[in-house]
């Protein structure tokens, strides 16, 4: 009995997380995915029909409009933050004496709840009492900046909060990374005489691809779930204006009542997560092993 | 540091390179003020009247400060009906964070110190799904965690909030201490089987010490997390459950009686100050579980 | 009595790979036995099969007479010191050397006075309050050496022990080991990639190499009659000269042909190795090759050589010449008059050279 319990400990010991994960990640995922086939309303059932929730989420106009947002977002939200975050860290890594105290400050962000993110740009971008007011207060009485309730333009309020609590992130990450290139290569470039910028493009930068890779990943990540900055910035609205897959999904499942719905909508955007994380941690995993 | 930045090319004017070097922190400080702003502006508000809030600048300083707006947000700002501020829901999310991330940090370690240093058949398979776990969109499993927990008679429950953070956020805190315990050699815990120590043993007496840092990480990171959930506290929970993020939401949206800026902004900054306080602290850990959580060393 | 340990048939497999075939050693109590092979040869994975540290395939495993193939490590009755020393980091170096009997619930008063015994023996007790962070390399050594003396152990395991220290403090630390095994006249087993030590150590040598025994023996045995090429190459530095060679045996002789880039062959006659092949490959150590009346082989016999390179080392002098299409050096006495570019007579001394099939690579006399 000891003999088999001193072999088998290890094991006995990962049970219970073992089985936690394939219960309730992959067991659910097969859940999931099975109601997205059924006509599931307000209680799930459990006979398949085939893709008639697809069929109705594809059709469904708010629907559309979350996908269009998301990729709106997305795009925005990725290229504006590694854009953002790679200049910000280049000009942190001149020999700033004040390094440490803006990097704190450009990093905080990420500390913050999204509720607490959004709560604070609904306030700034408040068309009656926010940045509109004071700007127009100092005398440019014309000006206006209505996004937030503007259908067309709700979306990009999202994209610049998010860009604020994630591009210090960003810029961490590139920073750590411009840290890591070996300072032999570059005192060997300067030996040659090679000007700064061209290190930077020449050796630097290409050096970091799997920072970049690994930025993309959580970014995309992070606008693929967002949902609580949605929530707390615009609640969806104006209408369905700033819907994501994420609120879409929510939508479904606790107000309207249509599981199926929200079931079929979960899996489009696993679907698109496992699109982009499934072959890096692939990757990964494998680099790992060799 | 990359150290070469200081030598520019000497043929370079001295002016030039001055005026660059200004420029440069010019650029860095309008960046900091970007990122101050919205902090910034959630204080004043908070210390404002409505009043002045209403007539005033977004911008300018109160010109008299008040704490009646904190006071108001901590016990009697309404969230839907209910008109008990923020404090109640401030400590349900006490109450879910700390054992939460306790348990989450403590399985994460034997699941890390097993994967790593006690590999079976099959480990590396485990530690694959764990990992896959950590991305999936938590509305994949919204929908039946929500039946599980009632079939567990703990919907709408702390503990319910509690095991729902425990399980999703296992993947993370076993991928820490994975990546940290592959760093200690293998020989260390062949010495101390050759020196008689068990499973348990060689963890308490060998690993445990050891593993100070990579516990902050894992703690920090796990109750930023919890502490910052909505999605899983909005889906989960009922009234009188709520946590803190929730409660924040439902004042700011909650469209009954007369909109209290100076309100929303001190409930605002009550949530964000656990995680900002834990972020001022110990910030340095705060960015190594961020970058440990993204790129897997 | 029975052998210390005894190792029959022992296979080792990953996976669908064969780390180790066909293991067998067996060693008696006070020996001393190296495991010397390049990396990768699976020297190190038999040392963790014998501390239990690795389970073993196939075949089985003794130590003191009793079968510990499926005993945990803890109950080999053995100690172990690895290459990184595997000190515990959070604990101070008394700690680190009691650890093991506090697990085995040993009384306070019997650690401390073992601790205190071993300490005096190393010479490590003003380190004793110290952790493994503040000590230097030698120092460490001494800590894990300490570790495993404290058990006193039917067994002393030994993975490239000095393999992490300085030249100067490695050739130190092994003629401590040496001394440590006289005194105690306890058995162990050492894992190197290093000949020297495995030379100077052992008194009994295991040369292994893609999981497989190459040759068991004395290093005597070893260096003089090395049981293949590999062998050959491997043991002795500067290596074994391995010179193809054209042999004419008959009754009374092998006359061996070297081909030389100019000049006629070189041709040796050897009267003690008769009816061998007609290719093989003549192995000759550096020291078997002299200058005439310099070293007094048994047999020498003697041929005018044309020098490349001379390589002056303090108390010897390599010269280097082109037989056979190899480099083959000398080992010559420090003052020399051996010049590059110049002929020099020099004698082989045929008593000690090995014959071996350039086919197999076996040894053939």
């Amino acid at each position: 009995m000891s003999k088999w319990l001193e072999e088998h400990l290890p094991k006995v010991v990962l049970a219970p997380s073992f089985i936690a994960v394939l219960v309730f990640v992959y067991g659910f995922i097969i859940w999931t995915a099975w109601v997205s086939l059924t006509r599931s309303k307000l209680l799930p059932k459990y006979d398949i029909e085939g893709f008639i929730q697809y069929d109705r989420l594809f059709a469904a106009p708010r629907w559309d409009v979350a996908m269009n947002n998301l990729f709106i977002f997305g795009t925005l939200f990725i290229a504006i933050s590694m854009v953002l975050g790679l200049m910000l860290a280049i000009l942190l890594d001149q020999n700033i004496r004040t390094e440490g105290a803006i990097r704190t400050i450009y990093l905080y962000p990420m500390a913050l709840s999204m509720i607490v993110t959004g709560t604070a740009w609904k306030w700034i971008l408040n068309p009656g009492l926010g940045l509109e007011a004071t700007v127009q207060g100092w005398g440019f009485e014309t000006f206006t900046f209505n996004w937030l309730v503007d259908p067309d333009k709700a979306i990009y309020t999202i994209v610049l909060a998010a860009i604020w609590q994630s591009s210090g992130f960003v810029m961490a990450l590139f920073l750590a990374g411009l840290r890591s290139v070996d300072t032999e290569i570059i005192r060997a470039a300067q030996v040659d005489g090679i000007p700064t910028w061209r290190v930077y493009t020449a050796i630097i930068i290409p050096s970091m691809a799997p920072i970049f890779l690994s930025a993309f990943i959580v970014l995309a990540h992070l606008a693929i779930k967002s949902f609580d900055l949605v929530i707390a910035l615009t609640g969806g609205g104006p209408g369905f204006a700033t819907d994501l897959p994420a609120t879409y999904m929510y939508a479904m499942a606790f107000s309207r009542g249509d599981i199926g719905q929200a079931a079929s909508s979960a899996m489009i955007m696993m679907g698109v997560v496992f699109t982009i994380v499934v072959p890096y941690l692939y990757s990964e995993l494998r680099a790992k092993n060799d | 540091m990359t150290d070469f930045a200081i030598d520019t090319p000497r043929s370079q004017s001295r002016t030039l390179r001055i005026g660059l070097r200004w420029l440069l922190y010019v650029i860095l400080g309008l960046f900091a003020l970007y990122y101050l702003l919205p902090l910034f502006v959630m204080i004043t508000t908070s210390l404002k009247s409505l009043e002045e809030i209403r007539t005033g600048d977004l911008m300018a300083l109160p010109r008299e400060v008040t704490f009646d707006a904190w006071r108001t947000a901590w016990s009697k700002a309404c969230t839907g009906i209910q008109c008990n501020g923020v404090k109640p829901y401030f400590w349900n999310s006490v109450l879910i964070a700390v054992p939460a991330v306790l348990i989450s940090t403590l399985l994460g370690a034997m699941n890390g110190y097993v994967v790593a240093h006690w590999k079976f058949k099959g480990a590396n398979i485990f530690f694959a799904l764990m990992l896959f776990g950590c991305f999936i969109p938590f509305q994949v499993v919204l929908l039946p965690m929500a039946r599980v927990l009632g079939f567990m008679g703990i919907a709408g429950t702390i503990p319910g909030l509690i095991f729902v953070h425990v399980i999703y956020g296992l993947g993370f805190t076993t991928l820490f201490f994975r990546n940290y315990y592959v760093t200690i050699p293998a020989e260390l815990s062949k010495a101390a089987k050759v020196d008689g120590a068990g499973f348990f043993r060689i963890f308490w007496s060998i690993f445990l010490p050891l593993s100070l840092p990579i516990i902050v990480v894992s703690v920090i990171w796990q109750f930023t997390q919890i502490w910052n959930d909505f999605l899983f506290g909005v889906s989960f929970s009922q009234s009188g459950t709520q946590p803190i993020t929730v409660a924040l939401n439902n004042i700011v949206n909650s469209t009954t009686g007369v909109k209290e800026y100076n309100v929303d902004m001190a409930a605002a900054i009550i949530a964000a100050l656990p995680t900002l306080l834990v972020y001022v602290v110990a910030g340095k850990y705060f960015i190594r579980g961020l970058t440990a959580g993204s790129v897997k060393g | 009595m029975a052998p210390i340990l005894d190792i029959k048939n022992l296979y080792k497999n990953y996976g669908s790979v064969e780390i180790l075939k066909d293991i067998n050693v067996s060693i008696e109590q006070g020996d001393f036995l190296v495991l010397v092979g390049p990396s990768g040869c699976g020297k190190s994975t038999l040392l963790n099969c014998i501390a239990g540290l690795e389970p073993i395939s196939g075949g089985e495993l003794h130590i003191a007479g009793r079968n510990m193939t499926d005993v945990s490590p803890k109950d080999r009755d053995i100690a172990m010191v690895f290459q990184s020393y595997a000190l515990y980091p959070t604990m101070t170096v008394a700690k680190n050397i009691t650890f093991g009997m506090k697990v085995r619930g040993v009384d306070a008063a019997t650690q401390q006075e073992k601790l205190q015994k071993v300490a005096r023996q190393l010479q490590i007790e003003p380190l004793l309050n110290r952790r493994p962070g503040q000590l230097s390399g030698g120092q460490r050594q001494r800590v894990a050496m300490g570790r495993a003396l404290v058990r006193d152990p039917k067994l002393f395991l030994f993975d490239e022990p000095l393999s992490n220290l300085d030249a100067k403090l490695r050739v130190e630390m092994r003629t401590e080991i040496k001394e440590l095994h006289q005194r105690l006249g306890a058995s162990m087993v050492y894992v190197t990639h290093d000949q020297i030590e495995a030379m100077t150590l052992a008194t009994k040598i295991v040369v292994m190499k893609g999981g497989v025994i190459q040759q068991i023996g004395t290093p005597a045995e070893i260096y003089n009659r090395p049981a293949n090429l590999f062998v050959a190459d491997f043991m002795g530095n500067p290596a074994m000269n391995l010179i193809p060679a054209k042999v004419k045996s008959d009754s009374e002789a092998s006359r061996i042909e070297i081909a030389r880039r100019d000049g006629a062959p070189i041709v040796l006659t050897d009267r003690q190795n008769r009816n061998l092949p007609e290719d093989v490959i003549i192995g000759v150590r550096p020291e078997d090759i002299a200058e005439p009346g310099h070293r007094n082989g048994s047999v020498t016999q003697e041929a005018e050589c044309m020098v490349d390179i001379v390589e002056p080392a303090g108390a010897d002098t390599y010269v280097v010449m082109q037989m056979g299409g190899k480099h083959v050096t000398a080992r010559l006495h420090a003052e020399t008059s051996a010049e590059p570019g110049k002929a020099q007579r020099l004698a082989f001394d045929l008593g000690k050279v090995s014959y071996f099939a350039p086919e197999t690579g076996q040894r053939l006399n």
